[in-house]
């Protein structure tokens, strides 16, 4: 997937969203591969470490705001807020991820 | 810190975003078998004319018993496979599918059912569910009573329908998938329409390939690109209308490429099918290429399949290519083609697929495709053509002649 279709699917999403993994759509660890993968029909996503742990967030439960915090905090970062809502964005545009109001 | 995906799709059409980003694997580095698919049985009440199916699947053996399903589970599973398709013939047609989906969830397998819907019921739904399926695939012929019966040769529709509002009642995303060729790609609009009536999320419009059945019946079956072309227009019109409220993919049959897909991404690569009689397959169609020494799983492990078996290396790396595929810089991106479609084109499975404009022998498809514009001149009332071979068991026996001799310009025999 190139950078440009990337860009094309994300849209926008307010900071008080709640993402969630889509239906149909489920995110588990593989040891095997070492790292998290986004299962649906037929298909699968490795994701990296970075990606894992936004996914492994996603709830539906979790405003995007909560996820930062926790991610600042578990991964002893600041600033993360522009990347993780450019990365939700993207996912829910893609269907990975639905947002809940 | 970046937050991009690494994309590891397996190659279906329709992947979400991430997916198309796969890289071939080097020869000697081999991956698990992330795919599993269990054919779980060739029973099946319809008699699709485009099945991919052998033609001979009446003279394989008797199927694996449930144990011998849940080991091959356990093993690949340990190995790394993940995603799982229980498919057949029709899985439904087998009473134990409720305790393979069980043992395949306590296991970590994401599951999908590939099914007709026949067989499907609420008490069955409810099961599946409680045993942790996680997705269903249900397969229409045609927007039409008429159409879908007249395609699949039974009476199925109406309960087709029924099963399309099990599924959603029981909170499934409504997927539907509907094998396209010259007899209802005219359909297209009323087939979306048929979808968006039923709730349906995802529909795959997928133009036949031509294996098994459907290669028996090539010359009936394949579009002209009138078609194609009129049948995309609507696809795309459809869409911009219902937004994202559908996601639908469109497969456009390889014929009308001029650069093969990059089947299975290759053979060995991350596919493992099981056939209903225990013979371990690299592609669900591999049955037929000649010198393939396919493993059974009654006796021999999925490791021992996977990573030491003569028809799981046959076609790994690159060694095994001719020109102009060994040379080919697109090579690392289509892995020379679809093997079977190789073979039962040119004969020689180590060709290049020949839907490339590249390989010597293309003219054998853009032939096939100018017969189907002819045909399609004057095929007004030819979806009831008596020549189509629908997929039956008593028809699989008098086709083996025939089938072993299949290769090249074979005309279609009607049953």
């Amino acid at each position: 997937m190139s950078e440009k279709r990337w860009a094309d699917m994300a849209i926008k999403l307010p900071l008080d969203a709640r993402p969630a993994i889509a239906r149909g759509m489920r995110l588990q660890r593989e040891p095997v591969q070492d790292a998290h993968v986004l299962l649906y029909p037929e298909g699968m996503v490795k994701l990296n470490r970075s990606a894992g742990a936004i996914m492994g967030r996603c709830d539906g439960v979790r405003t995007v705001v909560d996820m930062v915090a926790d991610l600042e905090r578990a991964y002893n970062q600041s600033g993360l807020t522009g990347d993780v809502l450019a990365f939700v964005a993207m996912a829910v545009g893609g269907h990975w991820l639905e947002a809940r109001p | 810190m970046s937050a991009t995906p690494v994309g590891h799709a397996l190659g279906a059409p329709g992947a979400p975003p991430g997916g198309a980003r796969a890289t071939a694997q080097p020869a000697r580095s081999v991956g698990p078998p992330l795919w599993l698919l269990l054919e779980l049985t060739y029973r099946c009440p319809l008699h699709c004319v485009f099945c991919y199916n052998p033609t001979d699947f009446a003279n394989t053996g008797p199927e694996l018993a449930t144990a011998d399903w849940i080991r091959v589970l356990r093993e690949a599973r340990a190995l790394g496979a993940v995603q799982l398709g229980l498919s057949g013939g029709e899985p439904l047609a087998r009473d134990d599918l409720e305790e393979i989906v069980g043992e395949a969830h306590a296991l970590g397998f994401y599951i999908n059912l590939i099914t007709s819907g026949i067989g499907m019921t609420e008490r069955r739904i409810k099961a599946l569910k409680g045993a942790g399926l996680d997705h269903i695939q249900l397969s229409f012929q045609d927007s039409t009573r008429e159409m879908n019966d007249f395609l699949s040769s039974t009476r199925t529709f109406e309960l087709k329908t029924k099963v399309a509002a099990l599924i959603r009642e029981h909170d499934y995303p409504m997927v539907l998938n509907v094998v396209l060729h010259r007899h209802n790609i005219d359909h297209v609009g009323e087939i979306l329409a048929m979808a968006e009536r039923m709730g349906a999320q995802y529909v795959e419009l997928a133009n036949t390939q031509y294996y098994g059945w459907a290669w028996l019946n090539r010359e009936q079956l394949l579009p002209s690109r009138a078609q194609l072309e009129r049948a995309e227009t609507t696809t795309r019109s459809f869409r911009e209308r219902v937004g994202d409220a559908m996601q639908i993919y469109f497969v456009v049959p390889d014929y009308f490429e001029r650069r093969p897909k990059a089947c299975m991404r290759g053979l060995g690569s991350v596919f493992l099918a099981v056939a209903p009689d225990g013979m371990a397959l690299p592609c669900h169609a591999a049955r037929m290429l000649p010198g393939l020494e396919l493993p059974n799983v009654r006796d021999t492990s999925i490791g021992a399949i996977w990573y030491d078996s003569q028809a799981f290396n046959r076609f790994r790396g690159d060694a095994w290519m001719r020109e102009p595929c060994r040379s080919c810089p697109e090579k690392v991106k289509d892995f020379g083609g679809c093997r079977c479609q190789a073979y039962l084109l040119t004969g020689d499975a180590d060709n290049a697929d020949p839907v490339c404009d590249l390989s010597p022998y293309h003219a054998l498809v853009t032939e096939a495709v100018a017969r189907a514009e002819r045909a399609a001149g004057t095929s007004a009332g030819a979806a009831h053509a008596p020549t189509l071979t629908f997929r039956d068991h008593r028809v699989s026996i008098p086709v083996v002649t025939e089938g072993t001799e299949v290769h090249g310009e074979v005309a279609p025999s009607a049953p």
